[in-house]
């Protein structure tokens, strides 16, 4: 049998007459969004406070060239808003491959070994409280130098997620699966891609949503602190130090748009990767 | 019609012999916080080469303990299991178990789970050979239809039918269900006892299962073996089962001994036996 597609309310061909009938998905969070930045332009305007008000992106001279020209390379730190969130970007990058690579297959090896679990566990749960801020002179300290230690700051703020989530993963494989795996004397090698990976997945992924957005938080954290590199945290504390609070403005617009994305990503991907689980 | 009864007990004292499983004065007991807990004392009971044999007894009395150290998930704290004149000492695929859960692989399709085992029991085997035994056994509980079906899309019926082709399709010399069909309703039921009928007929490996169901019993085994309640329970009567095979299920329900079978086990059960909820 042939079905004939039919057209349903939510799918009309007339643009406007889909917006209408989809108002509740667009009309409150625009309301929401614009009434805050309404709020917050006025007490601007009226000196409420001396941060400058989301007008500013535009009406400010230095930030309208920012905000209309990311990709201008000038050398030096000199650079659009673009190649600075590259710049940062990349790090997080290195330090997030780290810290998966290094986290699942720790977690793996504690979540099997029920001895090392109880031996490490209160030891990571100590370590995940301590905020990325507070690694930053750890890391300057072991390493010396500003690109390496914020890689580090990445990875050590990052791990610990991938790490437990992965280690209760493998623990929470069901007694019945490890069983099919004893009677049917399956190699070690076989027991680690058709059982173990396949039932952690889901609570791998877990930790590596939750260490991605954690990645992005410590970066910022991280540049701040590390004066003369290229990456969108220097850039802000840069920017407070000369004053120009309305480029600051600018720059938090861009990192919470890049942790949007990166969570969003990670969320496609776990959807791909553990289908119906 | 060939059958009879036997008398009460009249089995239990054979002597071993080298009857191909032997469970040779087999008792479990448990540590537990209140002390030793003593779940099975004594048991002693031949198996022969391709029986079909049902354990009933009431629930915690010890049934899967005591199948368990068939498969070697358990082992006895006194006494020994033997097969082939070898004591069983841990799980191994010539004792394949039904799962009391299924225990099929959600992130593979049915095939993938049956081919799964083949693959690990026989990895030497060529791989066409892997599949067509694949292939064959989906279809002997046919499920040829549903097999690049994911197990969650499966019912509970068609999941229990793929547990037993990844089960027979190693083809192992014991197969162990621990109250297979207890979960499904009356009819999938009745047609997963014809279906594993028909497969233990080709196959002819010793089966050992554990059940709730007296009518089950009477329409799978050679001998259904009772058992007395818990703590320290044993083995208290083995009914011989002698309807002759390949069995229909109206024709031995017509037999009168079918009648003084069931009554003799209902009697074992509920008045011999009663199950003590006060405990
Ligand atoms: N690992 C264990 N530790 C302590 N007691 C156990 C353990 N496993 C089973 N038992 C006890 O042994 C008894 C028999 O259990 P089981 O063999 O599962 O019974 P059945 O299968 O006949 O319902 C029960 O009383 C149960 O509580
Ligand atoms: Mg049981």
């Amino acid at each position: 049998m042939v079905s004939v597609p039919q057209p349903s309310a939510g799918s009309s061909k007339n643009p406007i007459r889909w917006l209408m009938l989809n108002r509740s998905t667009w009309l409150y969070p625009l309301l929401g969004i614009g009434g805050f930045l309404l709020v917050w332009q006025i007490s601007a305007s009226l000196n409420l406070t001396r941060l400058p008000g989301p007008l500013s992106l535009w009406t400010n001279e230095r930030t309208r060239e920012l905000l209309l020209y990311p990709f201008y390379d000038r050398g030096g730190l000199d650079k659009g808003l673009f190649w600075q969130t590259m710049a940062s970007l990349g790090r997080v990058a290195q330090g997030y491959l780290l810290a998966a690579l290094v986290g699942i297959s720790a977690g793996i090896t504690v979540g099997l070994s029920p001895a090392l679990n109880r031996a490490f566990d209160p030891l990571f749960q100590f370590l995940r409280m301590v905020a990325p801020l507070a690694w930053v002179p750890i890391a300057l300290v072991i390493f010396q130098k500003n690109q390496p230690a914020a890689i580090f700051v990445i990875f050590i703020t990052a791990i610990w997620p991938i790490l437990i989530n992965t280690a209760e993963g493998v623990r929470q494989i069901p007694q019945d699966y490890r069983n099919v795996a004893l009677v049917l004397q399956m190699s070690k090698g076989r027991f680690f891609t058709k059982v173990l990976i396949p039932s952690a997945l889901p609570y791998i992924f877990t930790g590596l949503r939750i260490s991605i957005g954690l990645a992005w938080l410590a970066i910022i954290a991280a540049e701040i602190v590390m004066s003369g590199i290229v990456g969108i945290g220097f850039f802000i504390w840069d920017s407070y130090q000369q004053n120009y609070l309305s480029d600051i403005i600018l720059a938090v617009l861009w990192i919470g748009a890049v942790g949007l994305l990166l969570d969003r990503a990670m969320a496609w991907l776990q959807s791909r990767l553990t289908p119906g689980q | 019609m060939a059958t009879m009864l036997q008398p009460p007990a009249a089995d239990l004292l054979t002597p071993p012999g080298d009857a191909f499983l032997r469970f040779e004065n087999v008792s479990k007991v448990y540590p537990t916080p209140t002390g030793p807990y003593t779940v099975l004392d004594g048991i002693d009971m031949a198996v022969n080469q391709g029986e079909f044999m049902c354990v009933i007894g009431h629930s915690g009395c010890g049934k899967s303990t005591l199948l368990n150290m068939v498969s070697g998930f358990s082992t006895p704290s006194s006494g020994q299991v033997v097969l082939h004149g070898n004591a069983i000492t841990k799980p191994g695929p010539d004792r394949m178990v039904v799962f009391q859960g299924y225990a099929l692989l959600p992130w593979f399709s049915a095939y993938d789970n049956v081919y799964l085992a083949i693959d690990s029991v026989k990895p030497d085997l060529p791989a066409v050979e892997k599949k067509e035994i694949t292939r064959e056994h989906l279809a002997m509980v046919g499920l040829t239809e549903a097999a690049d079906k994911k197990i969650n899309q499966l019912s509970g019926g068609m999941k229990q039918r793929v547990a037993i082709a990844r089960a027979l399709a190693i083809r192992p010399e014991v197969l162990i269900l621990d109250e297979p069909f207890g979960a499904l309703d009356a009819i999938t039921k009745e047609e997963l006892q014809e279906e594993l009928l028909t497969i233990w007929n080709t196959q002819k490996c010793t089966v050992l299962m554990i059940t709730h169901d007296i009518d089950e019993a009477l329409f799978l085994a050679d001998r259904l073996v009772m058992m007395t309640n818990g703590p320290a329970a044993k083995i208290g009567e083995i009914m011989e089962i002698n309807f002759p095979r390949p069995r229909n299920r109206e024709e031995i329900m017509e037999d009168p001994i079918y009648y003084d079978m069931r009554n003799q086990a209902l009697d074992f059960l509920y008045s011999r036996f009663a199950h003590d909820d006060t405990e």
